[in-house]
């Protein structure tokens, strides 16, 4: 059992603090050989899988690195574009480390204001009379809990993880 | 513990069947006492066309909403997501959330301490989403399931599951 995070979001739905407690770092390396098998994509300034998620290479990973050399951007350290590189059939087999991207501050602000209307519309789709909003949201990967202050703040001491399969402690 | 409502969507967010059970609010009326109301006052068709018009807007609140909640659980999430969300609970009510490959999402309200709906909304799709409508050939898949047969297994289902059973609690 760990606690992923903490966020606290006022009233208004802006992100007040936010703390990373405990995020697990999601990395695989896979040789390749010629044809490659994956979709790689270039957005965001990052280089995306955008297709054929395999042995644990998820669609939205990003490259890091290609034969041990990083990569920033779209190009390798030593200065080559990798797409260019992953198109050359001489230097093959590669191997390739993916990593699940991390959330980034901006990220964060964006989702945390996004939680506050779906708590509001939660508790006006209820079919009992006066229900409060999410009190604890569950996923296969983690457990979300939210506590409304009485002037309105919200705090979700969240994503905490789930034991098991879907067996979620408290 | 107690069932309160069911909503079936289909992939393009077309609500294709809704039932109620043991709903307390619903602006301050149900739906039997509208249609009886009705009855007596001869404004039936009236009185089922707001029916209707309410139903569809919550249920457009409620695919949007669920909608919303997916793509935040998949952002939100540290690892990766594979069946994403499960279910949410307030002070009042939980949801719970079943979506198949297909892309059909049903949404089962209960009371908070409702156990194992999970495996009853996966029932649900596979002993009489299936059996009842994806077999019978005069349903249309696209279009909201107007099937009595249905209508009557689904309830005769939900009422004897042990989530609905155990209500005198």
């Amino acid at each position: 059992m760990v606690i992923y995070g903490v966020y606290i979001v006022s009233k208004s739905g802006g992100l007040i603090f936010n703390h990373d407690h405990n995020i697990p770092k999601i990395e695989t390396e896979k040789t390749f050989s010629f044809p490659l098998d994956i979709k790689l994509q270039y957005e965001n300034k990052k280089v995306v899988v955008s297709f054929g998620q395999r042995d644990g290479i998820m669609v939205g990973h990003v490259l890091t690195a290609v034969n041990g050399v990083p990569v920033t951007g779209r190009q390798l350290d030593d200065g080559r574009d990798v797409f260019e590189v992953l198109e050359n059939e001489e230097l093959f087999p590669v191997n390739l480390k993916f990593e699940r991207p991390k959330m980034t501050t901006n990220e964060k602000i964006f989702l945390a204001s996004m939680f506050y209307p779906l708590f509001a519309i939660a508790s006006q789709l209820s079919p009992e009379p006066r229900s409060s909003g999410i009190e604890v949201l569950e996923t296969d990967t983690f457990k979300l809990h939210c506590f409304q202050t009485l002037t309105g703040i919200q705090k979700c001491p969240s994503p905490k993880q789930v034991l098991g399969l879907n067996l979620g402690l408290e | 513990m107690t069932v309160h409502n069911l909503y079936i969507f289909d992939r393009f967010g077309t609500m294709l069947y809704y039932s109620e059970w043991n709903r307390l609010k619903q602006s301050g009326i149900t739906r039997e006492e509208v249609i009886s109301n009705a009855r007596l006052l001869s404004f039936l068709k009236i009185s089922i066309f707001l029916i209707e018009l309410f139903l569809l807007q919550e249920a457009k609140l409620m695919y949007g909403m669920l909608f919303s909640l997916k793509s935040f659980v998949s952002k939100i999430s540290p690892l990766d997501t594979k069946d994403g969300f499960l279910y949410y609970k307030t002070s009042k009510y939980a949801l719970h959330y079943f979506e198949t490959p297909s892309g059909l999402k049903f949404i089962l309200n209960t009371d908070v301490n409702a156990q194992h709906v999970r495996e009853l909304l996966q029932q649900i799709y596979s002993q009489i989403y299936v059996e009842y409508v994806v077999k019978n050939p005069v349903c249309n898949m696209k279009e909201p399931i107007k099937s009595e047969l249905f209508k009557n297994k689904l309830d005769a289902f939900i009422k004897q599951s042990t989530v609905f059973a155990s209500k005198a609690v």
